[in-house]
């Protein structure tokens, strides 16, 4: 892998030159020493497949959700699972980092089960979004996923020499404030973390963006100070978030912060618009704003390599949207 | 219990919405019959933010974004469900008092309820 980053550096002056004309295709972004640096366009990147444990983000599914921004949810959640399938190394796991449904409905639950099947990967991990725990609370979800996290939604786990810690902040909201962890969640992460030593890798899964991207639309985690503080002292933290519906990166320290794209619909960016939720954009563009994302990772060095993949072929979905 | 929802998305949810009001308020039928106050949802805000009713009155919220909101007011016990694009639920106020709200899957959204005792409003 080592080697595979060398050559993705060769062609970052390449990259870079097609950077301002955004093409759509997959941009490979490196973190390294704690910096995210754009690297190059994923097909640049030499050297056959990845020799590290990789595993794949998706997030946003909504399935159930069939407005204007996106009448086909299924579909472009299809599209993405293809590029998944087509990957020239299988990943080691899907995260799914929340919203599987639009409306915690039973049917788009098993609608759900029924479509991510078709993932050729031995296993999935899942958190919920405030998508996923309407009406009911999480009780629809927790039937299907509670079982890694004792009923609680929140859970950790490990898988090549990693720590994933898996987070619940969808189901704490006060009016006027971001949604929250909970005392009980952060207390139980403060406990987990602690038996780890600093130089184990960590990765955090979570529906909500841990760091404020934009208050005003409640785009932040109201107590993540604290979890934050338990996890400053590794050497190497990633935190992957969904909810927003695009991409997005910040490094504080040792820890990098990626929101990734939905597979059903855009959003806003942040203050760009009167209010956020579904963006209705041209065909020809949908496919270029809905995807996945591919994460590299090297035993043994801090150097983690995301890949955000939107959706292949994007001009035959503007054909289809069309047709 | 200060009043009770009902969502009347589509027919068998106004039958359900009727009779729960029906059935279970007497005094929040009356004020059904008169007709609901209205609150808008556009762009995820409520609109009117603030409004004054009498005690009986059936409030309702009607969801014109192209994404889910619902309406959690803790003091009136109101957890309601989500509303999609269209969907509006009913909820009666049967007992005076301040009741501040928010969308629970979007707690930037937030609205006050005032209820006064019939002939008090002011």
């Amino acid at each position: 892998m080592i080697d595979n980053l060398t050559d993705i550096r060769l062609t970052r002056r390449k990259a870079l030159s097609c950077l301002g004309a955004w093409s759509g295709a997959a941009v490979v972004w490196g973190v390294v020493g704690g910096v995210p640096r754009a690297l190059g366009m994923a097909a640049d990147i030499k050297g056959g497949p990845p020799k590290g444990f990789t595993f794949a983000q998706i997030s946003d599914t909504h399935l159930g959700f069939n407005k204007d921004a996106n009448p086909d949810v299924v579909g472009t959640l299809r599209r993405c699972i293809a590029d998944l399938n087509a990957l020239p190394q299988r990943p080691g796991f899907i995260a799914h980092t929340g919203d599987i449904t639009h409306l915690s409905k039973p049917a788009e639950f098993d609608l759900a089960e029924q479509v991510f099947s078709e993932l050729r990967v031995d296993r999935m991990h899942f958190v919920p979004g405030e998508h996923d725990a309407l009406d009911n609370g999480l009780t629809g979800y927790l039937a299907r996923h509670g079982k890694a996290s004792d009923g609680k939604a929140w859970y950790s786990f490990d898988d090549h020499g990693v720590h994933f810690v898996a987070l619940n902040n969808v189901v704490d909201f006060k009016a006027g404030s971001m949604p929250s962890l909970g005392d009980e969640q952060v207390k139980w992460l403060q406990q987990d973390l602690a038996a780890r030593s600093a130089s184990t890798p960590i990765v955090v899964l979570a529906h909500i963006p841990l760091w404020t991207v934009y208050e005003p639309w409640g785009w932040g985690t109201a107590d993540a100070e604290p979890a934050l503080a338990a996890l400053r002292r590794f050497g190497s933290v990633t935190v992957l978030n969904g909810h927003i519906h695009q991409v997005m990166q910040k490094v504080e320290g040792h820890v990098a912060f990626h929101t990734a794209m939905s597979t059903a619909y855009p959003q806003p960016a942040p203050g760009t618009a009167e209010s956020p939720g579904p963006l209705k954009v041209d065909a020809g563009q949908l496919g270029k704003l809905l995807g996945t994302r591919e994460l590299i990772v090297v035993r043994g060095a801090r150097e983690l390599a995301t890949v955000d993949r939107p959706i292949a072929g994007a001009a035959d979905l503007a054909a289809g949207a069309r047709s | 219990m200060n009043g009770a929802w009902a969502p009347l998305g589509h027919p068998l949810g106004l039958m359900f919405g009727v009779c729960a009001v029906a059935l279970g308020l007497g005094r929040a039928y009356e004020a059904r019959a008169a007709s609901p106050v209205i609150v808008e949802i556009n762009q995820f805000q409520f609109s009117p933010r603030e409004i004054t009713v009498d005690a009986g009155t059936v409030v309702e919220w009607l969801n014109h974004d192209q994404t889910v909101h619902n309406i959690i007011a803790p003091d009136a016990k109101l957890a309601s469900p989500g509303m999609d694009t269209g969907d509006h639920v009913d909820f009666t106020f049967t007992k005076p008092g301040d009741y501040a709200y928010l969308c629970g899957l979007h707690p930037h959204m937030t609205g006050i309820i005032h209820v006064r005792a019939p002939g008090n409003s002011g």
